[in-house]
């Protein structure tokens, strides 16, 4: 990614927080968020239900405005950013579209817009070969309905990746899969990040995940929704699954199950 | 849409042949319980001697769809006509007024208590006015025929487009989708089950609607046949032409269901 810019501007930054306010109505789901994503990063977001985690990516994916603060994504406006495509989502619900088949699903990014003549980026790869990516070769011709809750997800993120983005935003995203296809998806969701250098803001609200698969963890503290802490993980890459028995993971996880608790 | 689909759902087979049987079994229990109930009738009209311009026995009624083919058929195409041309007006104005209504809250607002206040008149009464403002001729039939089949379509299509999850729509909001885009590529897909739902309805209304148009004033029809026969005491010709009004009906809902296994595969 182009660091061309020595003097480390906002543009080094896949976002950059500065003191943002989200409100809905009087109530203040998140108050004074500063933070620096660094490009090629992968943060993990945990806390306490209603401590805003959510919002936090609905915030940087323009889907809720800052009342106060800033947001900028790779220098530039989440507005902007939205139109050029420079992030996606991938929500806790597959949210594919049941009457398309799985590549289908995956191409639908690249059809919004097309008639418009928007400009979009396309990921080198193409939506077979995203597929394959995820695992998912040979189904391209499934309906959601055909592929198991894994296996959807699987899609959302090979969609999500279509328009090469910058940034991928993860709500929860296997949040409602069992724990056995949660470590497969995390194992292989690591092994995209390192093979496609996309940096990553993943939502979760389970301890071990967020420290198996972040580089940092970013502690929020409910009512109103808060940074409280930013956790570096210092587990070295590539990671895998039986990091989580040593001592150092267990002590991390410890730490964060302290902090959660205490708030 | 071929029998295998049918038989799946039920039970994993041990063996093709036992499936086959099961569904064979499927089929053979309402056609004999159908055919149990014409055998009572039969032989209840034939011992209690009933007359047969109160009751005609079904083998009379048989006969009658035979000997009067040419003429049931001459009535049947006006109102087949009738009952498809209202089908598809009245539809068509449910699913337009359907996407206006969720393009607008103002418009909804505005024209939904006059769209249930017409349904709830009943047809029979708001037939004759019908009659009385396009004339005897054909319009009136297929208006009333439209009329019967927009409410449901209406009502069904409203919740179709708007059975998208938030979450989707935030998707699309994340890929910048214009209004037209979300239209065409998720509101009108996720609707067309509940669009199917309402056409199978329509389906059989409509030829309800027209006959009830047919018998406020008509020469020609299933509807005037209907009258016809009645006031003559030409009981069987007026069961053998309820058999085949109810015919057309089925025969317009399969054409629907067909129609939906085609489009709606997910």
């Amino acid at each position: 990614m182009g660091a061309d810019d020595p003097a480390g501007t906002a543009r080094d930054y896949a976002a950059v927080l500065s003191n943002a306010v989200v409100r809905f109505g009087s109530f203040t789901a998140l108050q004074d968020i500063s933070l620096e994503l660094e490009q090629g990063a992968f943060w993990t977001i945990l806390g306490p239900s209603g401590c805003g985690k959510s919002t936090m990516l609905r915030l940087v994916s323009d889907l809720v405005p800052a009342a106060s603060g800033e947001v900028s994504i790779l220098g530039k406006s989440t507005e902007e950013a939205r139109l050029a495509r420079e992030f996606a989502f991938v929500f806790q619900d597959a949210t594919l579209l049941p009457w398309r088949t799985a590549l289908k699903n995956v191409e639908l990014p690249l059809e919004i817009g097309r008639r418009r003549n928007i400009k979009i980026p396309v990921s080198d790869r193409s939506p077979r070969e995203l597929l394959a990516l995820v695992g998912l070769q040979g189904r391209e011709d499934a309906l959601p309905r055909e592929l198991s809750g894994g296996m959807r997800q699987r899609v959302a993120i090979a969609r999500a990746l279509v328009c090469q983005p910058k940034l991928l935003l993860m709500d929860e995203p296997f949040g409602a899969l069992d724990e056995m296809t949660r470590d497969h998806l995390n194992l292989q969701l690591l092994q995209i990040w390192a093979e496609t250098g996309v940096t990553i803001l993943f939502v979760t609200h389970s301890i071990p995940e967020a420290v198996f698969l972040g580089q940092k963890v970013l502690m929020l503290g409910a009512n109103p929704g808060r940074l409280r802490e930013i956790v570096d993980i210092d587990i070295p890459s590539p990671r895998a699954i039986k990091v989580r028995d040593t001592q150092e993971f267990t002590k991390y996880t410890a730490y964060l199950r302290r902090l959660l608790e205490a708030d | 849409m071929s029998g295998a689909d049918g038989s799946g759902s039920t039970a994993p087979e041990p063996s093709a042949g036992k499936g086959k049987f099961r569904r064979l079994l499927g089929h053979a229990i309402p056609v004999s319980a159908a055919i149990g109930i014409f055998l009572i009738w039969e032989v209840g009209v034939r011992t209690f001697g009933v007359p047969n311009y109160i009751a005609p026995a079904p083998s009379d009624v048989g006969r009658t769809l035979i000997e009067q083919w040419p003429l049931l058929l001459r009535n049947f195409w006006p109102t087949f006509y009738e009952s498809i041309m209202g089908f598809l007006f009245g539809n068509m104005a449910a699913i337009l007024i359907a996407v206006a209504f969720v393009h607008s809250r103002t418009i909804e607002r505005a024209f939904f208590p006059i769209a249930v206040f017409v349904n709830t008149i009943p047809i029979l009464a708001i037939a004759p006015i019908l009659v009385l403002i396009f004339g005897a001729g054909l319009t009136a039939k297929v208006v009333i025929a439209a009329l019967i089949c927009f409410f449901p379509t209406l009502v069904n299509m409203v919740r179709g487009l708007q059975a998208v999850s938030p979450e989707t729509l935030e998707l699309a909001r994340i890929l910048s989708a214009s209004k037209s885009e979300v239209f065409w590529k998720i509101r009108l897909p996720s609707s067309l089950p509940f669009l199917f739902s309402a056409l199978k309805i329509a389906a059989t209304t409509c030829v309800i609607g027209a006959i009830v148009g047919e018998w406020v004033g008509a020469n020609l029809g299933l509807g005037a046949l209907i009258i016809d026969s009645t006031f003559n005491f030409r009981s069987s010709l007026l069961y053998a032409t309820v058999f085949l009004s109810s015919g057309l009906s089925v025969m317009l809902f399969a054409l629907v269901t067909i129609a939906e296994k085609l489009v709606v595969r997910w």
